[in-house]
């Protein structure tokens, strides 16, 4: 199994592709991380656009699916409906803060940790305290 | 009763006007309880679905249903995408191949149906979802047949039986889509309100009343269609 992959569901366009590029600085070339946001010009999610984004994660890499708000999720799980089998096995949705979950799952994949590993860093974002109490 | 395809590609045509007619209507309801774009989200979906129905004729019932799925899915940002594409998924499963189906198998397919919103969306009725419509239409649909009709007589059935059926099925839809006026927000954005929620109808619940309620009009091949602007605004 190679690096986990992360894919990232927001209505937003812009915000999915800049926590790409913020993640993608975090953990470097060696995890494949994928923004789906919007439909055409508008705010919005797309299974169709969701499951092409699982669909073109390395193959054998595990996926770690992220998603911000509303419709997002059944969006999400109707994506993991319309990818073939090899993909929906590979394929997990993490219940996580976005932004600090992404860059933190991105981190830990990139440390080759098991998708298992990834997620729990994800949802350890939950909890982090940004400023020292 | 039998259900055909040329049946089910004028109902969708009808939907998508009727929708363009109330898209307003659908947006104010949204505009006080959502984001506001329910009727400009379901125009969308049902024109390219109409565009796409016009230009890649389909054989049969199951890949009608199948193209209408994905252009609700590709083409409807808010719940309403997800939700009305998955009633489409689901008629689709029940669909396949078949260019006419009985009553039996429409029914099957209408239920199949709900139980994908209720998978979908996690409501239950009483939510002020379109849940609280799909319950009893598909109830009274499973109790209409359970009960004193059954397939045989249907055969027979006069149309004017048939006629008088339909118009209490659609009286049913339309009490259940008033009835979401009064109730408080569970579930999608107008839970975010809470009380405030009450005292307007679910926008999705009218969307599915009307979806109904064309059912029954393509079916019939006429009929008096509810003034909707009067009775939900």
């Amino acid at each position: 199994m190679g690096n986990a992959s992360v894919v990232i569901v927001s209505h937003s366009r812009q915000l999915a592709a800049g926590l790409v590029e913020l993640a993608a600085q975090m953990a470097g070339p060696s995890v494949h991380l994928a923004a789906v946001g919007g439909i055409g010009d508008e705010l919005g999610t797309s299974a169709p656009a969701i499951a092409e984004a699982l669909r073109g994660c390395p193959v054998n890499s595990p996926i770690l699916l992220f998603f911000d708000i509303g419709s997002a999720f059944m969006n999400c799980e109707l994506a993991l409906e319309l990818v073939p089998e090899n993909v929906r096995q590979r394929s997990t949705l993490v219940d996580a803060p976005l932004v600090e979950g992404c860059i933190e799952a991105a981190v830990a994949a990139s440390l080759g940790q098991t998708d298992r590993e990834v997620i729990t860093a994800a949802q350890k974002a939950r909890t982090m305290l940004k400023v020292a109490r | 009763m039998s259900f055909d395809l040329e049946t089910f590609l004028s109902f969708i045509q009808m939907y998508a006007k009727r929708l363009e007619e109330l898209q307003e209507v659908l947006n104010i309801l949204d505009n006080r309880i959502g984001d506001g774009d329910h009727g400009t989200n379901m125009v969308r979906g049902f024109n390219f679905a109409v565009r796409q129905l016009h230009e890649q004729p389909p054989s049969d019932l199951g890949s009608a249903c199948n193209t209408v799925a994905m252009a609700l899915l590709a083409h409807v940002g808010g719940a309403s995408g997800p939700l009305y594409g998955t009633v489409f998924m689901k008629l689709a499963g029940i669909f396949q191949q078949q260019t006419e189906v009985d009553k039996v198998t429409w029914i099957k397919a209408m239920e199949a149906a709900k139980a994908g919103i209720v998978q979908r969306g996690k409501a239950k009725f009483g939510d002020k979802t379109m849940l609280d419509v799909w319950e009893p239409a598909v109830a009274y649909l499973l109790g209409a047949h359970s009960g004193t009709q059954h397939e045989t007589h249907s055969e027979i059935q006069s149309e004017s039986q048939r006629e008088e059926a339909c118009e209490e099925w659609v009286q049913e839809v339309e009490v259940a889509v008033l009835a979401t006026r009064d109730r408080i927000a569970k579930k999608g954005r107008a839970a975010y309100l809470g009380p405030r929620s009450q005292g307007t109808c679910d926008p999705g619940s009218v969307s599915s009343g009307l979806f109904f309620e064309l059912l029954s009009y393509v079916y019939n091949g006429g009929g008096e269609l509810i003034p909707w602007e009067t009775r939900v605004l």
